[in-house]
């Protein structure tokens, strides 16, 4: 038998089956076809709107829009530019999207909670309100409450009438509205003092805590202050607030706050939709603790609401947090659908009528696209800074 | 009180560790007549047991005689339906108030630590004295480094549990319990989940701490242990206590065929 020299190098791999050649030639090709995709799109739009001969630029923004828009927070009217509109959209995206976070978030939680109660009929009846709600369409939830539930109301002359300040109709609910009158500088300035009051006691309550042991009721003390030092300013400055009471004018109501039954549709159905789905990632998060940990807990001899507070809920909140941001993406992605049932969105306002109107598909796509991925950014980034904060560190 | 004088008989048989009887409370902890079922599966059956302050029980058997359910009902981590449990004067009711002050006054060791992941030693240690018996957070944090010292792992205060070893862990876990200065301590086989080069290190730890006088209920399987430090030795079997005695008097002289049995097959190994 001839004896062989061994070569104690491990022997290359042949370049196609080495891992790091082939991961190359991989992303080579995908970036290729980006590149070609991209410039197929481009190329075929350019010519396509030389065709029909639309101009392109954002020019069209300072042009008058011409169109109503139903609700407004920032002030308009038709006469304005095209830009204007976008802003009007944009803050009436923000809006509901703002008021579903907040409105999902709390009904979330209660009903994850709630999912995990011993109370057998409590716990069902959170389960059916998840497997319900979250197994219909969204687009039919919106359509429920707007067509089947608010323009049911009543019309504006047989209104449901609050005191004679508050009105409910098919076309909105009507709020007085508060108009600060001379004077309210006093009131501003109480609730200035009642903020650096509770900041002062929550600095003095941690350093006597570590002193001396005695836990503060700050969180009791904190409201109460919040609420009388700016009533007692408010009644010192001579109420300085007349509210503006809405009143039936003709066929409708004028004065107060308006809300349109749009925002109130899209914003009962988002919240809804979106806590049915946020129950489920709490009581997901919960779950994950162990047993162990609240036993641990409790065998120290914390009661039930601190066992939650100081052990359980510090732990869930790192498994709750990364779904329950892409549950706000979400939310704020589906206020989109506020086209179907005409609320004035950014999509309805911007993507729909101003496109319509001015036919710059590219450059109104492209900005509303924008938008939405700066504010998913955001909301991301935000999540991200709160969840590095509440991390676990381990090793 | 019949039950508390044949212990009090049974524990002046004991001669080591040697232990001061004077202002020891008799009767610290008193079980009397407890059933408990899960559903229809009744786990522990007519317990009675008598437990006065410093002296050290150890509790064996086979796996599912009710020896976890038994010591967790001593600081209701499970409920009793049938008969009384009496902890320093207190009963175990429904009561949430008595359940805290009795939880309050017992520490318990669980096999598998449960530690706070989210705190660092030092917190999971002063987290109960601040919250719980209000202490200065100075004053906690100091207290808890003795403990930490007399576990031999001051070194450790600042790391997460993650960051250290089982063996470590269980030091802490038991410096935890101590922090909140239990009259009592409860272990639930403390070293079953660690590498047989750790069980040392926390077995010394242990019989440290009986040595200082504490109270002391532990279920374990080693019968080393039990020898060095038991004043009384509970053998349970389907949910009964079958026997109790003395250790030297439980290893060489077992009465009940099931305890001679239990005893053949653990000291086999
Ligand atoms: N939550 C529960 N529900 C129903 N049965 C249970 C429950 N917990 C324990 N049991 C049963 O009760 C019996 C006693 O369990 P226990 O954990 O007290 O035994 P153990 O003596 O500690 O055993 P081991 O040595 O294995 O830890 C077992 O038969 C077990 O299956
Ligand atoms: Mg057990």
């Amino acid at each position: 038998m001839k004896k062989q020299t061994i070569d104690t190098r491990p022997a290359g791999p042949k370049p196609w089956n080495d891992p790091r050649v082939r991961s190359l030639f991989f992303q080579a090709i995908a970036i290729a076809f980006v590149f070609w995709g991209g410039w197929v799109l481009v190329d075929n739009t350019l010519s396509n709107m030389e065709s029909r001969g639309i101009s392109t630029g954002f020019g069209f923004l300072n042009e008058t829009a011409g169109f109503g828009i139903i609700m407004n927070l920032v002030p308009y009217d038709a006469t304005m530019s095209y830009g204007r509109t976008f802003w009007v959209g944009l803050t009436n995206t923000l809006l509901v999207s703002a008021m579903g976070v907040v409105a999902a978030t709390i009904l979330g939680f209660i009903i994850g909670v709630a999912r995990l109660s011993s109370n057998w009929l409590v716990a069902k009846m959170a389960l059916v309100y998840i497997e319900v709600i979250r197994n219909i369409p969204l687009l039919l939830q919106i359509f429920f409450w707007y067509f089947a539930v608010l323009s049911n109301l009543p019309s504006p002359r047989q209104s449901v009438d609050v005191g004679g300040a508050l009105f409910l109709n098919n076309r909105g609910l009507y709020l007085p509205e508060p108009l600060t009158q001379e004077g309210f500088g006093i009131v501003w300035g109480g609730i200035l003092l009642a903020i650096a009051a509770v900041v002062g006691i929550r600095i003095w309550a941690k350093k006597r805590q570590l002193a001396t042991g005695q836990i503060f009721p700050t969180f009791k003390v904190g409201v109460a202050i919040l609420v009388v030092v700016p009533l007692v300013s408010y009644l010192v400055a001579g109420s300085p607030i007349e509210w503006d009471i809405p009143a039936l004018k003709g066929f409708n109501f004028g004065g107060g706050i308006t809300i349109i039954p749009e925002l109130a549709a899209l914003w009962i159905a988002l919240s809804l939709y979106t806590a049915s789905f946020i129950a489920e990632i709490v009581r997901s998060g919960i779950l994950s603790v162990s047993k162990g940990q609240t036993e641990a807990s409790k065998a120290l001899g914390l009661p039930n609401g601190l066992t939650l507070r100081l052990v359980v809920i510090p732990q869930a909140m790192r498994v709750i947090i990364p779904p329950l941001t892409s549950q706000y993406l979400n939310l704020v992605k589906n206020s989109s659908l506020a086209t179907a049932i005409g609320y004035p969105d950014l999509v309805a306002v911007f993507m729909g009528t101003t496109l319509n109107q001015t036919g710059q598909a590219v450059e109104v796509v492209a900005i509303t696209m924008a938008v939405y991925l700066t504010i998913s950014l955001l909301i991301s980034l935000f999540m991200n800074i709160y969840n590095r904060a509440v991390a676990i560190k381990e090793r | 009180m019949g039950n508390s004088m044949t212990d009090q008989t049974l524990t002046s048989e004991t001669q080591t560790p040697p232990k001061d009887q004077s202002d020891k409370k008799p009767g610290i902890i008193r079980v009397e007549g407890m059933h408990k079922w899960y559903g229809d599966f009744h786990v522990l059956k007519d317990l009675n047991l008598t437990v006065d302050q410093g002296e050290r029980i150890v509790i064996c058997g086979p796996s599912g005689s009710g020896k976890s359910t038994f010591i967790r009902c001593i600081n209701r981590l499970e409920e009793h339906q049938q008969g009384k449990i009496i902890v320093d004067d207190v009963e175990l009711t429904d009561d949430v108030r008595q359940i805290d002050t009795v939880r309050r006054e017992v520490g318990m060791v669980f096999q598998h630590f449960n530690l706070f992941p989210h705190l660092t030693v030092l917190e999971n240690c002063c987290l109960s004295p601040i919250w719980v018996r209000k202490t200065p957070r100075k004053e906690a944090e100091a207290s808890a480094m003795e403990y930490l010292e007399r576990v031999k792992i001051p070194d450790q205060a600042n790391k997460f549990p993650g960051q250290l070893s089982g063996g470590q862990q269980q030091r802490v876990a038991i410096a935890r319990a101590l922090c909140m200065k239990p009259k009592i301590m409860l272990f639930d086989e403390p070293t079953s989940a660690l590498d047989p080069e750790m069980i040392k290190e926390v077995l010394d730890v242990m019989i440290e701490l009986a040595g200082s006088g504490m109270t002391m209920m532990c279920v374990t399987h080693e019968m080393g242990f039990a020898k060095t430090v038991a004043d009384r030795v509970i053998f349970m079997d389907g949910g009964e206590i079958v026997e109790q005695a003395p250790p030297h008097e439980f290893f060489t002289n077992p009465q009940e065929a099931r305890t001679q049995k239990f005893l053949q097959q653990i000291l086999a190994h």
